[in-house]
């Protein structure tokens, strides 16, 4: 699924110009961020950042909070344009929150579909909520779903819309420990189906691990480090070649890892 | 077991015993059953309860009225005040006059609801719509309607208007307010995940916003509901010919103390069963709200 539609985010200072899409020639790489600088007052959270992100590929980027990670993910979801520089992403994106941000007025299949052009289409947000496992949840209003399932409900409203990039920004840290290796597993299983690229935006390293392509370590508004995984899937959290990229991890992340290092 | 901390609790003394003490043997340990919450205590209904305080006021009533210490003069004691109900509708006054008053009430709610919403929706929605309406009503909001009953009487005469006028009026600002509210307050996470969503300019207002402002809306309903009520009982003292407040000036006129309790009962009934339409509606548009807990 390669993101052949582009488009340009912005060149200018503060404002940003309207988009124009652009056609392109070459297999182009899904993201591309150049340059990239965001000022909050005087605090400079991104500093000339260099991003590329390939059709397909699973990057996860980690980081203390407050490292600027989400800020990134909210300038590749076209949330923010207050920016520097130069990004192009594709324009079929979606986004899942670390909170579901279900419509709490609306069914839970009907949320699915929200946004979608045309009536809203039950047997499609029911075929997307099977894949997720919760097709029988179709019916219920979000109140009453538990965090797990409303997770799901928010990963298959993303993937209903068959993007080219999908932009996850913590998705599993409000989880309890057995449904984030749940869901985890499901990311992991749906990215094998759909092929889209993913930006995970995590603070835990093994997840980054056990799931990304390659990992970017966000540190002070830059890319302090980048590991490529190479690791057969599914991968073993008790591989010493998995605790051994994660030990190398912590350390780029300036925590001093020991036998039971964990992020 | 040989070093329990343990909290005793017995008749008229607490002490706590720290963990390092030598323990008494366990014989001499003072325990506490905790007994469950009997259910038989409760055999009495709750509705039933409840309703033994306005009961024994009415006996009361009675009770001062037979033996003279309220003059009928004063207040008709409850015995007159039925009597006179049932011969009012009975020759079917009270009906006619119930009537007239609730279609008054809710043409005013109608045209002040109206205006109240079309305003707020206007000014949530559009910085142009809030420069240009909102400091107006924050203004004029402060001003009693009641207040304008001379000016409406010059402007409208002392027919059917002005008593309608009047509640437009007073229904008209707390339905502005509370919508207008409603929509400024709409979670901005989820306007965010709607722009994520590509929702459309209208898709985002029909999908997001108004049914987010939806239970603000609804409160706003409850208050105008209540001010209609209130600037009813101010219209209907201009010189009506019709409705509850006309009986009850007429009984006035006459020192029929039974006939204005009557009214005064009717115009209570009225409230409580708007109030249970707006409770209805809740109900049904907003069950999806986690924090209904309502059957």
């Amino acid at each position: 699924m390669a993101a052949s539609l582009q488009r340009n985010l912005n060149v200018g200072e503060a404002v940003a110009p309207p988009l124009t899409p652009k056609r392109s020639k070459a297999p182009l790489p899904a993201v591309r961020v150049r340059g990239l600088t965001r000022r909050f007052g005087e605090r400079e959270v991104l500093k000339s950042l260099d991003v590329d992100i390939a059709p397909g590929e699973f990057v996860a980027l980690l980081g203390a909070s407050g490292c600027g990670k989400s800020t990134l993910l909210r300038i590749l979801a076209d949330l923010d344009r207050e920016i520097v520089g130069e990004v192009e992403v594709p324009v079929r994106r979606a986004v899942a929150f670390q909170a579901p941000r279900l419509m709490p007025w609306k069914k839970v299949w009907r949320n699915v579909v929200l946004g979608l052009p045309g009536r809203p289409d039950r047997a499609r947000a029911l075929a997307a909520l099977d894949e997720v496992g919760i097709g029988h949840r179709a019916d219920v209003w979000p109140k009453v779903l538990s965090g797990g399932e409303a997770q799901r409900t928010s990963l298959a409203r993303a993937l209903v819309r068959e993007p080219d990039l999908l932009l996850l920004d913590e998705p599993f840290a409000a989880l309890d420990a057995l449904t984030r290796i749940k869901a985890q597993d499901l990311v992991a299983e749906l990215w094998q189906r759909h092929g889209c690229a993913i930006l995970l935006v995590t603070h835990d390293v093994e997840e980054a691990v056990l799931l990304a392509d390659r990992v970017l370590v966000m540190k002070d508004g830059v890319i302090a480090h980048e590991e490529r995984i190479d690791l057969e899937r599914p991968r073993d959290v008790a591989d010493p070649v998995f605790a051994r990229i994660r030990g190398s991890l912590l350390d780029s992340l300036g925590v001093r890892h020991g036998t039971h290092g964990n992020a | 077991m040989s070093s329990i901390a343990t909290i005793t609790i017995a008749p008229g003394a607490v002490e706590r015993r720290p963990a390092d003490q030598t323990a008494k043997p366990d014989d001499l340990l003072a325990r506490q059953r905790i007994e469950p919450v009997s259910t038989a205590r409760h055999r009495v209904p709750r509705w039933l309860r409840r309703l033994s305080g306005p009961v024994l006021l009415v006996l009361l009533w009675h009770v001062a009225s037979q033996t003279g210490v309220l003059p009928s003069e004063v207040l008709a004691g409850p015995t007159t005040v039925i009597g006179s109900a049932a011969k009012l509708v009975d020759n079917g006054e009270l009906q006619d006059a119930m009537l007239i008053s609730l279609s008054r009430a809710l043409a005013g709610l109608a045209i002040g609801g109206s205006i109240g919403v079309t305003l707020a929706v206007v000014a949530g929605l559009f910085r142009l719509g809030e420069d240009m309406v909102d400091a107006t009503m924050q203004m004029l909001r402060t001003v009693p309607a009641v207040a304008l009953i001379p000016l409406l009487i010059i402007w409208f005469g002392i027919g059917e208007a002005p008593k309608i006028a009047l509640i437009a009026l007073g229904t008209a600002f707390p339905l502005y307010l509370n919508v207008y509210a409603g929509i400024r307050n709409v979670d901005s996470t989820l306007i965010e995940a709607g722009r994520t969503l590509d929702l459309s300019r209208s898709a985002m207002i029909r999908h997001v916003v108004l049914p987010g402002a939806l239970p603000s809306a609804l409160v706003g309903l409850r208050y105008s509901l209540g001010i209609a009520w209130l600037a009813l009982v101010f219209g209907e003292q201009i010189n009506a010919t019709a409705g509850i407040g006309y009986l009850m000036a007429t009984a006035r006129e006459m020192f029929q103390t039974d006939v204005i309790v009557v009214c005064l009962v009717v115009y209570a009934l009225l409230g409580l069963g708007v109030d249970f339409t707006v409770r209805t509606l809740e109900r049904v548009f907003l069950a999806w709200r986690p924090a209904f807990s309502g059957t």
